[in-house]
């Protein structure tokens, strides 16, 4: 398959070969970051005016889902800041090669852990409190810091990055969608590895730290658990690893067997479908009961928001697979052509977000210059009036989102259905009459 | 046929379902009158239908707080104080399904604020929808060549 080494650009080599740019960008990322927290906790409690609303739930989100995913699968996790106050502190460096010394616990993570089911639980809890999470900033102040405080703890407890590996709800989703994007961060020759002694990009070395995401480059895949920190690219020695550029989506190719990866992509896919039509829809009496969290109407709102995701989604679609004809038993298959849903609900992500976004983007002008909602006018946009962006090019934009999805989705089903020598009709029937669901909801 | 020739037709298919023009019943524009009523976070009715070319009066009625109404794509909006009534009046001369949203902050929930106004039939949804089975169609052959498309890339 066509591949571009975007390492071999001496420029963009030795950009990410040095750790200065990155941590000028961690820098910038960590204080805007730890700005949201104050924000969220001393500034106004509109939601629309407050910085940590505004910047973390408008802009990053849709940096994040419509520019960062799609294209740089986890490029946003290359440049978060929650992990970093516990990565130094764990090396006891920020910059330093580091000494071999372990600080700390420095515990291997439990085995039976080694999976993203915590991930799965940590965005639901999110996802069940999201109305309130999306409006409230001093929640949001409180669930930044509370992710940060995880990371640090869990630094300090386990190796490496625990939180970004089994914990961090923004983690999991990131990784499941990054297999779509078109890079990939690879070996460049495999003979090479095999004859490494001590295999430095995974144990660490003078030059740089073993892959603080416990995986070993060497025998790298696809792209779901590398975070794209650079490490390798600086500790081996032998110059074997690159970046490339490839098709979409070239991960899928070869279906994951996981249960727990199958089912983030039906926690994802049922979520999209859930806030189009909660948050977007004209029905008031959803987004009561979505917001009054406590109540018995919450509870309702939340017991169907689980069954959704985890009976009726996975039911139906164990049902259309059922009768197919297949070697392999029902579990595999299900989980293989799961994989038909990762670009189906990228793609769902990103038809919603269209929506969410460009109505809501010129909060952000006025955010610029009045960050706490305290009255300030520092660059005097403080006053620029609400005003929903290019609605006219919302609905085609969706349509093309959903629709193109619905044929990405068929094309990876196909593909996957042919790995394991089954039929994909049903799998694309599947899909289609979500996709036609998700037109209703938003159009 | 080579593929690249049914790639083609597909798109000219998709195309003339996406912009094709559709034929126009006329239909003699009426005057309508609709109370919406506004509380923190739902319009009632949050649905309405007009026919193309109707002059609409919207009477926006706030039980609660401070709440505004605008209409997507028509870029037109009122606010209206508690207990007050505040009439929008405009002609609904582009067809399609538009949400209406307050634009005044009212509460967390604000931007979910959400309503949904049809001008004549949501045209767009039902190019979607046809744009989406052509799609299916498309790949139903294509499902029953499995080991010749295992090899294509
Ligand atoms: S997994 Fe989460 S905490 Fe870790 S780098 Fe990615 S987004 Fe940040
Ligand atoms: S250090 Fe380089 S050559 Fe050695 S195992 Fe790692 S990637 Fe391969
Ligand atoms: S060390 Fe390499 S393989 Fe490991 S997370 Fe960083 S970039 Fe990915
Ligand atoms: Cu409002």
């Amino acid at each position: 398959m066509s591949r571009f080494e975007l390492t071999r650009i001496p420029f963009i080599k030795n950009t990410l070969k040095s750790r200065y740019p990155q941590l000028a960008v961690f820098i910038v990322m960590l204080v805007g970051y730890i700005f949201a927290i104050l924000a969220g906790l001393i500034g106004t409690p509109v939601g629309s005016h407050n910085f940590s609303i505004v910047f973390v739930w408008i802009a990053w989100w849709a940096i994040l889902i419509l520019v960062a995913v799609p294209f740089f699968g986890r490029g946003w996790c290359a440049v978060c800041p929650i992990p970093l106050p516990g990565e130094w502190l764990q090396r006891g460096a920020v910059l330093s090669p580091p000494d071999k010394k372990p600080k700390w616990l420095n515990l291997r993570w439990p085995k039976f852990l080694r999976n993203i089911w915590m991930q799965n639980i940590s965005f639901l809890l999110l996802a069940l409190f999201s109305s309130v999470l999306l409006t409230t900033p001093n929640i949001t102040g409180i669930v930044l810091a509370a992710m940060l405080f995880a990371a640090i703890g869990l630094s300090t407890i386990f190796e490496r990055r625990a939180f970004c590996r089994y914990l961090c709800p923004v983690g999991g989703f990131i990784g499941l969608y990054s297999q779509t994007a078109p890079i990939e961060l690879r070996i460049k020759d495999k003979q090479i590895c095999v004859t490494c002694e001590g295999k430095p990009c995974y144990n660490g070395s003078a030059n740089g730290y073993g892959c603080p995401w416990d995986v070993f480059p060497g025998g790298l895949t696809k792209n779901t658990y590398c975070g794209l920190c650079m490490e390798c690219i600086r500790t081996c020695p032998h110059d074997n690893i690159a970046i490339n550029l490839r098709p979409f989506s070239a991960d899928l190719a070869k279906p994951s067997t996981r249960m727990d990866e199958a089912f983030k992509a039906f926690i994802m896919l049922g979520s999209a479908m859930i806030y189009a039509g909660v948050l977007l829809g004209p029905w008031g009496a959803f987004k009561d009961a979505a917001y009054n969290v406590g109540t018995s109407a919450w509870f309702i709102y939340a017991v169907i928001f689980l069954a959704i995701i985890f009976v009726i989604l996975p039911g139906f679609f164990t049902l259309g697979i059922l009768k197919t004809k297949g070697s392999l038993p029902l579990k595999q298959r299900f989980a293989s052509l799961a994989t038909a849903l990762i670009p189906l609900g990228l793609m769902f992500w990103v038809a919603f977000s269209l929506s969410f976004v460009l109505t809501n983007a010129s909060y952000i002008i006025a955010a610029f210059s009045d960050p706490l909602g305290l009255g300030w006018n520092l660059f005097g946009t403080a006053n620029a009036v609400w005003q929903p962006m290019l609605t006219f090019v919302l609905a085609p934009a969706q349509t093309l989102a959903l629709v193109g999805g619905l044929i990405w989705s068929a094309r990876t089903a196909q593909k996957a259905a042919n790995e394991i020598r089954t039929s994909s009709i049903s799998v694309i029937a599947f899909s289609f009459i979500l996709t036609l669901v998700m037109l209703w909801l938003l159009l | 046929m080579n593929s690249r020739f049914i790639l083609l037709l597909f798109v000219m298919a998709g195309l003339v379902v996406a912009f094709a023009p559709l034929p126009v019943q006329p239909i003699t524009p009426q005057e309508r009158t609709f109370r919406i009523d506004a509380r923190q976070y739902a319009y009632s009715p949050s649905e309405f239908k007009v026919n193309p070319g109707d002059k609409v009066n919207i009477q926006l009625v706030s039980t609660d707080v401070v709440h505004g109404l605008y209409v997507d794509g028509y870029d037109i909006s009122i606010e209206a104080d508690p207990g007050q009534t505040k009439t929008l009046s405009f002609v609904a001369d582009k067809p399609g399904s538009f949400r209406f949203r307050c634009n005044v902050t009212c509460g967390a929930m604000h931007p979910f604020m959400i309503g949904k106004l049809t001008v004549g039939t949501n045209n767009w949804l039902y190019r979607s929808i046809g744009l989406a089975v052509l799609a299916v169609i498309g790949f139903l052959p294509l499902s029953s060549f499995i080991p010749q498309t295992k090899n294509m890339d």
